[in-house]
């Protein structure tokens, strides 16, 4: 059997999607999805993120928690910030990394994904960091991984990407200090966006008020109810009385036929603009996960105005990545001696 | 020997420790040390010190769990707290302060942390309680309160305030 064959057999909709990510003490063993964690997970990757914020003050910016270990970053979709920060979250807890670009190289040769994680877990690999253009990519795995094996998903599919999730879960507390009071839209490419769907479940676990999405028609899912947020057609009423806003980046890779009229209509309707701004909340806070199409997701005087903590957030990533690769390997119980 | 210590007690141990190291950093020719607690118990005994011994560098605080030997056994303390040194380590004379020297471990992942942050001109080690039963070949240069205790007897300092200090069979 084709490794494609057995992901199409293994649903990532199982119903142990969530349970398959935490031990049997109900702490993170593996990070697949925002979906089904505990309020209390999530908080608890965002405080010991804000510990690891310090080893950036260190003259020596590492701390020697994972020395030893061995990290594959296996990437079967280009990416650059994201692996870079994974790369340098690993390497500033002392692990030994390997980056491979599958794009390249097994795959191209034919080899199975299954094969591919056998060889390297026979080179003693203890974590994968997974990026796959198939939805459902990084729970397959999980579920064929050797115990003592923690697994984290980079971004599968149109399904999730929990670790950018969380980084802007963690950016808004930091700016904003408190979910409760918080009104959050995300505005643009719903439709492919696994940004959107993590940060959807993380933002109502953490109990904002009000979740909203705001795009075109083309760029929504069929069934906006399974969303849970609410869907505005337009920027003017969308944002009004927001606290934060999230730009996603039109997938163009992922569009297949004519989605939007052009890219100038899309940014006269969807663009975020300094006069748009001026609908939601004076302190708004804007993110966007990058890259930014600029003068299509945005104006630059809005991506690098007072309002914009896109670095911040880009900073931000390396230490929620170093919790969540420390917790869960931390937490894998087969690894420990007794 | 067994100790129950309340806050006047300590109040007055930590008292000889602010005398001890005022006449250690003399003698060793030191003018103005920096001064770092290990969360969470060496943390409330040094802001004491600091505070008696007037000290004029802003306190500093590290936390160890990421330094610690045992994260392949026991995983991460998910209570870690962010280390904050407010000013430069290269080349400064540091007191480290802890509540209660016991293995030593923890000491071992102190000065591996503080390392990471400069090559210190020199690292002073002022302990409330030595407890015995070291593991690692580690003392402390100002002692409040020595204790003998066997390796199945524990002690805690509860505060932040009043301080005390309890030991128990566990």
């Amino acid at each position: 059997m084709s490794s494609s064959e057995q992901m199409a057999s293994t649903s990532f909709k199982a119903p142990d999607s969530s349970s398959l990510q935490l031990n049997d003490q109900g702490k993170l063993r593996h990070f697949l999805t925002t979906d089904g964690l505990s309020k209390e997970v999530l908080t608890e990757i965002m405080d010991v993120a804000e510990s690891f914020s310090s080893v950036s003050d260190q003259a020596v910016k590492k701390v020697p928690l994972l020395r030893g270990k061995t990290i594959v970053n296996l990437f079967f979709e280009n990416s650059t910030r994201t692996r870079t920060t994974f790369d340098l979250a690993a390497k500033r807890l002392s692990a030994d990394v390997i980056n491979l670009n599958i794009a390249t190289s097994a795959a191209s040769k034919g080899e199975s994904i299954l094969d591919t994680i056998r060889n390297l877990e026979a080179m003693h690999a203890d974590m994968f960091v997974i990026r796959h253009a198939d939805s459902g990519a990084a729970h397959f795995i999980a579920r064929h991984v050797a115990p003592h094996v923690s697994v984290i998903n980079a971004g599968d599919g149109q399904h999730a990407h929990p670790t950018q999730a969380m980084l802007d879960m963690f950016t808004i507390r930091r700016v904003k200090k408190d979910f409760s009071h918080l009104k959050v839209a995300i505005i643009g490419d719903i439709l492919h966006s696994r940004v959107a769907r993590s940060q959807i479940h993380a933002l109502n676990t953490l109990g904002v008020k009000e979740v909203r999405v705001i795009a075109p028609k083309t760029l929504l899912p069929s069934n906006t109810d399974a969303l849970g947020a609410h869907v505005y057609g337009d920027l003017r009423s969308g944002l009004d009385d927001i606290d934060v806003i999230i730009m996603l980046r039109l997938q163009r890779e992922r569009m297949g036929g004519a989605l939007l009229p052009s890219e100038h209509e899309y940014f006269e309707c969807f663009g975020l603009t300094e006069k748009k701004l001026a609908y939601a909340k004076p302190d708004v806070t804007v993110m966007h996960p990058g890259p930014i199409n600029r003068g299509i997701e945005m104006d630059a005087a809005v991506a690098d105005g007072p309002h914009s903590v896109i670095l911040q957030q880009v900073t931000n990533g390396i230490a929620v990545r170093m919790a969540v690769m420390a917790l869960c390997m931390g937490h894998n119980t087969a690894g420990k001696k007794s | 020997m067994d100790a129950e210590l309340n806050a006047a007690d300590i109040d007055g141990i930590i008292d000889s420790m602010a005398q001890q190291l005022l006449a250690k950093m003399n003698e060793k020719g030191i003018q103005d040390p920096l001064m770092i607690g290990i969360h969470t118990g060496g943390l409330w005994v040094a802001e004491k010190l600091h505070q008696r011994m007037k000290l004029t560098k802003p306190l500093g605080e590290i936390d160890i769990s990421f330094y610690r030997d045992d994260y392949t056994r026991i995983g991460l303390n998910p209570q870690v707290k962010p280390s904050q040194i407010p000013s430069e380590v290269e080349s400064e004379d540091i007191i480290l302060v802890d509540d209660v020297l016991y293995t030593g471990r923890t000491i071992r992942a102190a000065l591996n942390e503080i390392f990471d942050y400069g090559r210190a001109n020199s690292i002073t080690l002022a302990v409330l309680v030595d407890r015995g039963q070291r593991e690692l070949p580690l003392q402390a240069d100002v002692i409040g309160l020595k204790l003998d205790l066997s390796a199945q007897k524990q002690v805690k300092l509860t505060g932040p305030a009043p301080l005390a200090l309890e030991t128990n069979r566990n």
